[in-house]
């Protein structure tokens, strides 16, 4: 027990220290960071702007969603947008492909650690950038918005839910550079995927029916419109700890799948050129 | 009881291979040929606890794979390999802790951050507790002189210096087992000998076990009294480095002082070097002591030494002779 309670406390403080240099990086380029952060947010403000404007044509809301609703929908978005940037299989085919992964393979711990708490590191950083780009679109758009303590409990861990999700799913995807040397064309259409069935693009009760059925069997609703939903909407307890439950099975789905690929998929690995 | 054990290791790669060309690559999408190619074949060796080995090879002689298995980076096709008693394949955590592998092209610090965060960022993977770490750190600093270094950012500094740092980093766990891949490669010679002696240093102090590979023989000679050559995979020597020109050189050099050097020395061996007083002959190792003695008796001979050729050249031999029985 003794051994196990340390084990926690050694990797708690790797994962303090990994995401106190990661804060320290990102702060050299912060100018940077904030043009990047700016460059995000033209895409759900294109997608509020048209909402808006068809829910005005429409004579105030689409479907029952109203302008304000948009506008809270497309504000939250951003933020659990922010929490569900990870490592990308892009970043794996670098990694496997120019043999950058030895360093990581000669510590004695995972590589998944360094990326998890490296972008958790990197989130403080564009969060609290955030703030200010997040206060002017509140004040331009208006939204509705007025959860309940346990929708902003639910949302709060909903949104570190959404991170391990992602980060698990992009992960096991990556990892098919073993195999593959490639994997950008197989991420593009998980990508695409995503996009449809996961609320990024399209709020998913505006979607048909059958689309927002296979929604729920897959893990992009938990990682991207639940955490929204879970702060915007107006789900019931048992709707809103059901989507955590949701979660924490992706969660150790999408993990088991992880280290089933890591365990066959690196002894591929050639560490070429490194 | 061995540090390193080595039975039977082999390690082979699928190549794709296709001709040049828009053809080729469209055939290739239907027909894809792979060549296979035995970068390590069937080496055994052992090393003993705070041996320092030399390890050998023109490029593609499968050193750095070598160690790359023996590090746990590369799965081995067959044969076995143990490092303090684990197998490197598995990768196992206590297994890690212990050894570490410095390549003089990679750079495992932060770029953006002083060498000092990495190090903090090595304690916690490495879970060094904070006093030893201090302790450690401080005196590897010194040990090296790089104090004012490890406060720039990692990408202010120049190839040397920033390799001075990435070998602080490497040792901060107090690794009993060092693969230490080039480490001097693209530096001057100052910076040579100080990586050269603090490598000493570490061996003496921790009485740590170290591996080396280098293309610059005064890295060896420095450094290892045992050698193993290894070439197209296979080892070819393994013994101490002073033998190894006993078991390839097939010449020595006798270099003759005289009163007078102005005569014909081409019967006594091939001249190699001329000048003034001075003659160095290249002779066949078997006849050194007859051309020794027929010097001596028939030259005005004020000082004569017999050498072996200097190390690069017997490597050279090695690999010269090797490609030749191939």
């Amino acid at each position: 027990m003794n051994a196990e309670a340390g084990r926690v406390r050694s990797l708690l403080d790797y994962y303090v220290t990994r995401g106190r240099t990661q804060i320290q990086a990102q702060f050299q380029y912060r100018a940077a960071t904030y043009f990047w952060l700016i460059g995000m947010l033209a895409e759900p403000i294109v997608y509020l702007v048209v909402w808006t404007t068809i829910a005005e044509q429409q004579g105030g809301s689409v479907q029952g969603i109203t302008t304000g609703e948009f506008a809270a929908y497309y504000i939250v978005w951003t933020l659990v947008r922010n929490m569900n940037i990870v490592f990308t299989p892009y970043g794996w085919e670098w990694r496997i492909r120019e043999g950058q992964l030895s360093a990581a393979l000669l510590r004695p711990l995972h590589p998944l650690h360094d990326d998890l708490a490296g972008f958790a590191g990197w989130k403080v950083v564009t969060i609290l950038l955030w703030l200010p780009i997040a206060a002017v679109l509140w004040v331009a758009f208006d939204p509705v918005l007025d959860p309940t303590l346990l929708e902003v409990a639910v949302f709060s861990l909903a949104i570190c839910g959404a991170y391990l999700i992602r980060t698990m799913f992009l992960s096991s995807l990556g990892m098919i550079t073993f195999w593959t040397t490639r994997v950008g064309a197989i991420f593009e259409l998980a990508i695409a995927l995503e996009l449809l069935l996961s609320g990024r693009l399209v709020p998913l009760p505006l979607m048909p029916d059958w689309a927002q059925e296979v929604a729920n069997f897959l893990p992009f609703k938990w990682s991207f419109y639940f955490p929204i939903d879970a702060l915007v909407g107006d789900l019931s307890r048992g709707e809103l700890l059901g989507g955590l439950a949701m979660q924490l099975l992706w969660i150790v789905v999408l993990t088991g799948l992880t280290m089933v690929v890591w365990r066959f998929a690196v002894r591929r690995y050639s560490a070429v050129g490194n | 009881m061995a540090t390193v054990r080595v039975l039977g290791l082999t390690k082979t790669f699928a190549v794709p291979e296709r001709e040049a060309g828009l053809r080729a690559a469209a055939v290739s999408l239907f027909r894809r040929t792979t060549r296979e190619v035995r970068a390590v074949d069937r080496i055994s060796f052992e090393i003993g606890p705070g041996e320092v080995v030399g390890f050998l090879g023109p490029n593609g002689a499968g050193k750095t794979t070598t160690l790359k298995m023996l590090s746990g980076l590369l799965y081995p096709s067959s044969g076995e390999a143990t490092v303090l008693g684990h197998v490197p394949s598995r990768r196992e955590r206590d297994f890690l802790r212990q050894i570490t592998f410095v390549m003089g092209n990679r750079n495992q610090l932060q770029w953006d951050l002083p060498a000092l965060d990495s190090f903090e960022l090595n304690r916690a993977i490495y879970r060094i507790p904070r006093e030893d770490f201090t302790r450690l750190r401080d005196e590897l600093i010194e040990l090296l002189e790089i104090g004012d270094l490890v406060r720039k950012p990692v990408r202010q500094l120049s190839l040397g210096e920033r390799m001075k740092v990435e070998i602080v980093g490497s040792l901060l766990h107090r690794p009993r087992v060092l693969f230490l891949d080039e480490p001097t490669i693209g530096l001057d010679v100052t910076m040579q000998k100080r990586i050269r002696s603090f490598v000493a240093e570490y061996n003496r102090r921790y009485d740590a076990t170290v591996l080396l590979t280098s293309h610059y023989m005064a890295d060896v000679e420095a450094l290892c009294r045992r050698v193993i050559v290894i070439h197209h995979g296979e080892i070819l020597f393994d013994g101490e480095l002073a033998r190894l020109g006993d078991r390839f050189a097939a010449w020595k050099t006798i270099a003759v002082d005289l009163d007078d050097g102005a005569g014909d020395f081409s019967a006594y061996g091939d001249v190699v070097e001329r000048d003034a007083g001075r003659v160095k002959l290249r002779v066949p190792r078997e006849e050194t002591a007859r051309v020794t003695a027929r010097l001596l008796a028939e030259q005005e001979v004020q000082d004569l030494t017999v050498e072996d050729p200097p190390i690069e050249d017997v490597i050279e031999m090695v690999f010269a002779q090797e490609a030749n029985e191939r």
